[in-house]
């Protein structure tokens, strides 16, 4: 409204009556609105504050989940486990969008030849999308290890990251495969008309479109792997959630527990911010006249 | 509503895109039963000012009157202001994910609160008078240019606004196609319809306008009936246009 307001007066050449009086009450209604929002949220957070603060056991609660001191003390702990996580998630991450895109792929080609391998690449989607996370872990994990094949590594972090990687490449080869299927055929034959091979019409013409159509899911998909990363815990991994674990057992508090979770959060909060932004601006550029 | 009022009142609209002036004070009445058509360059203005009538776009200065009820006032509902007026737009913009039928059923079930076999019943009418009859299931994208702009025109019939606005409704089709939906258009007219158009088909303007006005610079320079303004225009940028079109072979 501000932005709008500050160009009108730029550009104010000769304003009537009329449109000087209908500004004034496009103003004040917006003005009723940052009012009204600002006073249901405060009326919001003050009921949600008594409602736990008054609540009976409240005092108990916040010695065991929100001791202070326990939060600082656990904290360089946490966050050093934290780090663990960041790092599984970029390499896991990379892992799965070029893992992912490769099975999309896949699964779009058409012709005979490829039968097999499309039938394979269906088979994985079904198997690894429908299998819970935590007993993958639990197979990748300790399953394989026990098999005691030559080269198989028995770090429980990279056997983690492979769960993980093998479970998320199922979710986001989907999520490409919907964005590549969304683009209408028109597409596909205007770049075929101008010569392109099917290999340069998927990279050059279909993909970019793909990819930008599917963007706010993928981001979404990466909020919740920030997340699961968290759960190589049970394999023994020491990250911030089994530092957190660590560190109650050592103070008889579940105050760690609260920390390792608020740094999650912190975590996705740009990423999710990121979403935004870029739906944003996909919206802008489908907008306008 | 008042019997001497015109069905639609344009008074000194003006539409700014950043710094751009793009109308400059729009004066202009459609009376009812009256085919009006703007012509003009592109960029003159004229499709613009069919969504600023429309409420699609939002006024930097002046009115829009519906039968003398100002509807571009901020304090009206302009879903209810739009119940009156039916749009045609230059690319269609049929709904892809909708039957035929669907598209034209739509607002009169979910705006305006007919009953499905009703709207049917209409829609069915609506697809025989513009020769689509048999094509009610099928989708958008099935159809040709020409069958999709007559599906836009049925739909924009469905519930039988006042005023009917089409906006370049010829300008994406071949001339093999303009053929089939300017007859629908003429024989809208005939029927009585208020219409505003803007339109690039001259021929077309002389034959079924009532009156025809021609926008430059976001004013109406010139308005008049369609043998005076096409036939011996008074103003000089008029003319300079008509030669044009002339030179091009347009009219």
């Amino acid at each position: 409204m501000a932005v709008v307001g500050g160009q009108r007066s730029r550009a104010e050449v000769t304003v009537s009556e009329l449109q000087r009086e209908r500004l004034a009450y496009k103003r004040s209604r917006s003005r009723r609105s940052t009012v009204v929002a600002l006073l249901s949220t405060t009326v919001f957070a003050v009921v949600g504050y008594f409602t736990v603060t008054r609540s009976p056991g409240w005092p108990r609660v916040r010695d065991s989940f929100f001791d202070p001191a326990v939060a600082w003390r656990s904290l360089p702990a946490v966050l050093e486990g934290l780090w663990l996580n960041l790092r599984v998630l970029l390499v896991c991450g990379t892992l799965i969008l070029v893992l992912a895109l490769a099975v999309a792929a896949v699964r779009t080609l058409r012709g005979p030849v490829w039968f097999p391998l499309r039938l394979l690449a269906t088979a994985y989607v079904d198997l690894f999308r429908g299998l819970p996370l935590i007993i993958l872990l639990y197979l990748v994990g300790f399953g394989l290890p026990a098999l005691r094949l030559a080269g198989v590594p028995n770090d429980y972090v990279v056997l983690g990251g492979a769960a993980l990687v093998l479970a998320y490449t199922a979710y986001v080869a989907e999520v490409f495969r919907a964005g590549i299927e969304s683009v209408h055929p028109s597409q596909v034959a205007a770049a075929r008309s101008l010569g392109l091979n099917p290999q340069k019409t998927m990279r050059l013409v279909v993909l970019p479109q793909a990819v930008r159509r599917v963007l706010p899911a993928l981001l979404n998909d990466f909020v919740a792997l920030q997340k699961d990363c968290g759960l190589i815990s049970v394999l023994g991994a020491v990250d911030a959630v089994r530092a957190a674990q660590i560190e109650q057992a050592r103070s008889y508090n579940f105050t760690p527990y609260v920390v390792a979770g608020l740094l999650f959060v912190l975590l996705a909060v740009p990423s999710a911010r990121f979403a935004d932004a870029v739906s944003r601006r996909a919206e802008r550029r489908q907008g306008g006249r | 509503m008042t019997t001497d009022s015109p069905v639609l009142g344009v008074r000194g609209v003006v539409k700014r895109y950043g710094g751009q002036t793009v109308l400059a004070g729009v004066d202009l009445d459609v009376h009812e039963h009256e085919v009006v058509a703007l012509i003009g360059s592109s960029g003159s203005g004229k499709s613009t000012l069919l969504r600023c009538v429309n409420l699609l776009e939002d006024l930097d200065d002046g009115r829009i009157l519906l039968d003398g009820v100002d509807v571009s006032d901020p304090r009206v509902d302009a879903d209810v202001a739009r119940r009156g007026m039916g749009i045609v737009f230059q690319s269609f913009n049929l709904f892809p994910h909708m039957s035929v039928l669907d598209n034209i059923t739509l607002a009169p079930r979910v705006v305006h609160g007919v009953s499905r076999e009703d709207a049917e019943q209409r829609a069915a009418e609506l697809l025989e008078r513009v020769g689509l009859a048999d094509r009610a299931g099928s989708y958008p994208d099935n159809l040709s240019g020409g069958q999709q702009q007559r599906v836009a025109i049925a739909r924009a019939l469905a519930y039988s606004p006042r005023l009917l606005l089409l906006d370049e409704v010829t300008s994406a089709l071949d001339p093999e196609l303009v053929g089939e939906v300017l007859s629908l258009v003429r024989e809208l007219a005939a029927h009585g319809r208020t219409i505003l158009m803007a339109t690039h088909e001259m021929g077309f303007a002389r034959q079924v306008a009532d009156r025809v006005c021609f926008l430059d610079g976001g004013r109406v320079i010139e308005s008049g009936p369609p043998e005076q303004v096409l036939g011996s225009p008074v103003h000089e940028r008029t003319r300079q246009f008509l030669r044009r079109i002339i030179d091009a072979g347009r009219l």
